[in-house]
């Protein structure tokens, strides 16, 4: 109760200085609408607003998949080979420090006019991928040094020092490199919607997009409510799932 | 019969010379403990034996292969995210056993130290002591000619450390590995060890070499007997001149 108890009287203070500041100073509902405006946005357009969050999310979840595969592979191709890890590293740098809106246009001319929504996937896997693949690098890094000698003293091929041994040691910086992973593939995902400007994928960048474009504010801030909603039960997910996988790895 | 053999070898890192000239042969059935201060070139003398690092010159000769040596470091060096059962198992699956006999292979290891009802657990589940017998179990289930232990028991308490000793002897005598182990502690060198291996530093070289007579598993008098005491502070003698020198 009191940890639920101090941010929820505080959102309820901010919500009612709104509420009171919009209708004292009576401001105009295109500029800012009350909470009440906003609410009844979100009532209304509530079954428009899930479709569109469904929409993204399954772009974010599609990219996170992809992305953990690409990032995987890749993270044991360089643990595997020091000249694969040297070659990879820098590409894969480029791609962390280039901003996704940057690249959005050109890969909705590469993904073609009719199938926006694979340039979507594409930009948020752009995102998504880095922090998965850096996490698995470091991870298959980490096995303790003494077991990779024992691994060594039996006889182990380095296929199987990567797949019973380094891979396995991973799973911590795995768990962590994903729920970072996730909550940037949603971020990208909504970006990517943002940049690709599109009505074909009607996602809630694109809701925003549409509402902002005819002055409807009410249901601008409502499909970011659903948006921050979205973001915290998917960061809660995660968490949970870390703590889950994390109790297994360790086996309590 | 020679099971491992260090000859004239020495050692350099880019530090400077660790190890040599030194020479030492390790006979099938022996005990060997290697006894010196911090910095001697024990736990690196231990490696050449095992083969996992090689030496800068000289010669190094192993009759037990690689699948027949077995090393114990001073952490118990477990796969937290396998049982106390896959992790004794792992050493035969990696060397081409199946599952099904590794497993039970394995079984019968922990039994050995004690720890049958413990296979299922997982590292975290278990002390340090019992950890620690897990790793011992892992080192036994190849069989293997050589035994190795790095300093196995400095992380333990005083009375852990001496069940252990117990055990690894008993595990000895039953099959017979030829086994060198390096210690800081002189009591416990003279007590499981059929010789004990002074060494000196600044590089490390042999000092002094103590048979240690009496038998083996060591009846718990052993430590009070005169015979003891004596090698002991041998062994405590030749330590002190070695660090003064």
């Amino acid at each position: 109760m009191s940890r639920i108890a101090p941010p929820l009287i505080l959102v309820f203070l901010l919500l009612a200085g709104w509420e009171i500041a919009c209708r004292a100073m009576q401001v105009p509902a295109y500029f800012l609408p009350p909470p009440s405006a906003v609410a009844v946005a979100l009532k209304d357009n509530f079954p428009v607003l899930l479709k569109a969050s469904v929409t993204t999310l399954s772009t974010a979840v599609i990219a996170l998949v992809v992305a953990s595969v690409i990032a995987q592979a890749l993270a044991i191709a360089t643990a595997l080979s020091p000249l694969i890890d040297r070659a990879i590293r820098p590409l894969a740098s480029v791609v962390q420090v280039t901003p996704v809106v940057a690249i959005a246009p050109l890969l909705l001319i590469w993904a073609g006019l009719d199938h926006p929504e694979r340039a979507l996937v594409a930009l948020a896997v752009l995102v998504a991928f880095f922090p998965i693949f850096s996490g698995a690098a470091a991870g298959l890094r980490s096995a303790d040094p003494d077991l990779e000698r024992l691994f060594a003293l039996y006889g182990a091929g380095r296929w199987q020092t990567v797949l019973r041994l380094r891979l396995p040691s991973a799973v911590p910086f795995l768990l962590e490199g994903h729920k970072v992973g996730a909550g940037l593939a949603l971020i990208g995902a909504v970006v990517a919607e943002f940049g690709a400007g599109s009505g074909k994928v009607q996602g809630l960048a694109w809701q925003m997009l549409d509402a902002g474009n005819k002055l409807q504010t009410a249901r601008m801030i409502a499909a970011l409510v659903v948006l921050g909603a979205m973001g915290v039960a998917l960061h809660a997910l995660l968490e949970a799932a870390e703590r889950v996988g994390l109790k297994w790895w360790r086996g309590r | 019969m020679t099971v491992a053999a260090l000859e004239n070898v020495e050692v350099d890192y880019a530090s400077g010379r660790v190890l040599g000239p030194v020479s030492l042969g390790v006979e099938a059935g022996e005990c060997v403990a290697l006894v010196g201060p911090s910095g001697c070139g024990k736990s690196t003398a231990l490696r050449l034996l095992a083969g996992l690092e090689g030496p800068t010159r000289g010669r190094v000769t192993r009759a037990a292969g690689r699948g027949e040596t077995a090393v114990v470091f001073q952490a118990p060096t477990l796969a937290p995210w396998l049982s106390a059962r896959a992790n004794v198992a792992l050493p035969l699956e990696l060397s081409g056993v199946g599952k099904g006999e590794a497993l039970s292979r394995a079984d019968a290891a922990l039994a050995r130290v004690g720890l049958a009802g413990a296979e299922a657990k997982r590292p975290a589940q278990l002390s340090g002591g019992m950890a620690m017998r897990v790793s011992l179990a892992r080192a036994m289930v190849t069989e293997p000619r050589l035994l190795l232990l790095d300093e196995p028991f400095a992380a333990l308490d005083e009375i852990t450390r001496r069940t252990l000793a117990d055990d690894v002897l008993s595990l000895w005598s039953a099959s017979k590995p030829a086994i060198v182990f390096v210690t800081h502690n002189v009591e416990e060198a003279v007590y499981m060890a059929s010789r004990v291996v002074v060494m000196t530093k600044g590089p490390g070289r042999i000092g002094a070499e103590f048979p240690v007579a009496g038998p083996i598993p060591r009846p718990e008098q052993f430590r009070t007997t005169p015979a003891f005491r004596a090698t002991a502070e041998a062994v405590s003698e030749a330590l002190a001149q070695g660090i003064a020198a």
